[in-house]
């Protein structure tokens, strides 16, 4: 694909004082390094010989232009028939109840709250690239947000769904919002588990929102470049009308930012109310006060390993590996590596303060029964997959290395997950009297459900990647002006003439 | 008559290649006294809305009181259902046990504001509005995509359309066009 070189525009006034010799900093480095990505500098988080068109046209052609791969129908194949499975294991519980799970007295809390945990924990990863990233000024992470933020609604769908069910008597669940009703009575506002009501509704509406604004502008951009008549219509609507206005954009660039400054303590707020819902009852193993960090750290770390494993493919599939570069990848997996010690240093703390606490329960708990109890297979797995694992970040090679920063993701999702069947399981099947001790076993509705959500995370996910774009144009386009700034117009026209 | 003329006559519409000749051109047209401006670019950029004497602080006001709001309601609802009218006594805690009320305080209040914001970040801007006379300009698709415009409007009490398109042109643009409010 041919760009045009941005245009030579002799009549602008020269740079001002202060504006020069950082230019003619930046002019003296660029002479010494040749236009490739270069890791080192910031900027380079795109190929530099990107223009405003070409990154328009690369995005847009994926939703408008690209045709509909084999690949693709075969994904939403699957994606369907787990969906399917999904509907069909929704229908069980509707029409027969809890009884079909293998929750029982006393481990009430079984796959349900597990998965809902882990899914509403991957999701945050997405936040924190939209928001907290963006406070920051980490301009990389401007080409994985919008996938990113796609990938935490679709998420929060899915563990949605987990209590949801798990409240049994579903014609109920208005009980759970603040609505007087015929008994005169309100929800137990000093519960945690209303709490999460609130979050976890405040959380997907917020992301939704969020998301959505950032949207508007692009697929006012799609809008301009479709040429079908019913694709211009759909994104027209979509665009609500959006002109790039200057008026437009001082309203939104204010209430973008002011979003991400509210939803930053949304999202440490979403997992620490999550993490109440254990630390507040009495059950050893679960009464710490270590868990709102760490439990917010553990979402933080599964939520970058699901990144990583949406972004490589992704990249591949859509040829996304001038936007999404190796920069990104090692940049993800840093984090990963970084909130990975966060939880593991929890894991240790849950462990001393075991000891120190010099609390029989908890010393039986964290250590005869969670190291070598029934369930010690899933502990010193989770340690081996979250502890020990990803340690192997620490070196470059591996960072970037994609065959094995997929593995380390994989492998870090499935600790996380067994992180949480650790927490739930082992602590309520033994708590403190031995007579009320018990076992948990899965059924097969159980594993029937969370594969199906699976079902449902990538039905829509498949369905984002053709319909919306999957980075976030707008953002792109300032982020190639910035770099046109830094590196100087004249230089990048020196280079292509 | 010249008013007749006009009066179907939406402004004058230029269309640069970067937004530093933009900025320039805008700056320009505020200094000579036009106060219709709008300019339009791919990407926010930054200082071009002060360039066309544009400041609204609205935003973040309507944000902070609608958070405030919230945070009162959300206090509010909890205190008025559990201490008046429905008192449970939950462990033996205060009726008045404020600390078990903040997390819903918080979500209440992030909630009401990110809402109202998105709302009247919409509503001040006018969005939704399916047309624009502005979206007739020749080239306005490439407004999304690379192309940078400037337009001074008709309503402006300094218009005038041979005096703005002098101004206009000094500026250097690739294109000026007039644009119709009708199509």
């Amino acid at each position: 694909m041919v760009s045009p070189a941005p245009k030579p525009n002799l009549e602008t006034p020269p740079p001002r004082e202060e504006d020069r010799s950082l230019l003619q900093i930046a002019r003296s480095h660029f002479r010494t390094t040749p236009q490739k990505v270069d890791p080192e500098r910031e900027f380079d988080v795109i190929s530099s010989d990107h223009t405003y068109e070409s990154l328009t046209e690369h995005i847009g052609a994926i939703v408008l232009k690209r045709p509909v791969s084999i690949g693709w129908v075969l994904g939403v194949f699957t994606a369907l028939s787990l969906l399917g499975l999904m509907v069909t294991a929704v229908m069980m519980v509707l029409l027969k109840g809890v009884g079909v799970w293998g929750i029982n007295i006393p481990i009430a809390w079984g796959f349900d709250i597990i998965n809902f945990v882990w899914w509403i924990g991957i999701g945050h990863a997405g936040t924190l690239i939209s928001a907290i990233l963006l406070l920051l000024h980490q301009n990389w992470r401007t080409s994985i947000n919008r996938f990113a933020e796609a990938m935490t609604l679709f998420a929060v769908a899915c563990a949605g769904l987990f209590p949801l069910l798990h409240i049994n008597r579903h014609q109920y669940a208005y009980w759970m919002l603040p609505l007087p009703n015929s008994m005169g009575l309100w929800p137990q506002f000093r519960s945690p588990l209303e709490w999460d009501v609130f979050a976890i509704s405040t959380y997907a509406s917020v992301s939704l929102l969020f998301w959505y604004v950032g949207l508007v502008p692009d697929v006012a951009a799609l809008r301009d470049r479709a040429t079908h008549p019913f694709a211009k219509k759909f994104y027209g609507t979509l665009a609500l009308g959006w002109r790039n206005s200057a008026l437009h954009w001082h309203r939104y660039t204010a209430l973008y930012l002011i979003l991400a400054g509210v939803s930053t303590p949304l999202v440490l707020s979403v997992h620490s109310i999550i993490s109440f819902d254990f630390a507040y009852a009495q059950v050893p193993g679960w009464h710490s006060t270590i868990f709102p960090p760490y439990f917010v750290a553990g979402a933080v770390f599964a939520g970058f390993a699901m990144v990583l494993i949406l972004a490589i493919p992704l990249r591949a599939l859509f040829h996304l590996k001038d936007l999404i570069t190796m920069k990104h990848l090692e940049n993800c997996a840093k984090v990963m590596l970084a909130t990975g010690m966060i939880v593991f240093y929890g894991y240790i703390m849950e462990v001393f303060f075991g000891w120190y606490a010099a609390n029989t329960y908890e010393k039986y708990m964290t250590f005869d029964n969670r190291m070598f109890g029934p369930y010690g297979w899933a502990y010193w797995s989770l340690i081996f997959c979250n502890g020990f694992v990803p340690q192997i970040l620490w070196f470059k090679k591996a960072r970037t290395h994609i065959p094995t920063l997929f593995i380390v993701s994989l492998i870090v999702s499935v600790g996380m997950w067994l992180e949480r069947f650790v927490i739930i399981v082992t602590s309520l099947h033994r708590d403190f009297l031995p007579s009320s001790w018990g076992m948990y076993y899965p059924t097969f509705w159980d594993y029937a459900l969370y594969a199906g959500t699976f079902g449902l995370f990538l039905t829509l996910f498949l369905l984002f990647c053709r319909l919306l774009p999957v980075i976030a144009i707008a953002e792109m386009r300032e982020l190639v002006h910035h770099k046109m700034h830094t590196s100087g117009i004249a230089e990048s026209k020196e280079v292509k003439d | 008559m010249l008013v007749k003329e006009t009066s179907a006559l939406y402004g004058l519409i230029a269309e640069f290649d970067t937004p530093e000749e933009l900025m320039a051109a805008a700056e320009k047209a505020r200094d000579a006294g036009y106060k219709k401006l709008d300019a339009f670019a791919p990407f926010p950029v930054e200082g071009l809305s002060a360039a066309i004497g544009f400041k609204d602080k609205y935003i973040p006001i309507i944000m902070l009181f609608a958070g405030l709001f919230g945070t009162a309601w959300g206090f509010g609802i909890q205190i008025f259902s559990l201490g008046v009218h429905y008192p449970l006594n939950i462990g033996g805690r205060p009726m008045w046990s404020w600390p078990n009320f903040v997390p819903i305080a918080f979500e209440a209040t992030v909630l009401t504001a990110a809402f109202t914001g998105v709302f009247s970040m919409f509503g001040l801007n006018g969005l939704p509005q399916p047309y624009h006379p502005v979206f007739n300009a020749p080239n306005f698709d490439r407004a999304s995509t690379d192309k940078f415009f400037l337009l001074i409007e008709a309503k402006d009490p300094k218009f005038d359309l041979s005096g703005t398109r002098q101004l206009l042109q000094s500026a250097n643009p690739v294109l000026i066009s007039e644009i119709d409010v009708e199509r």
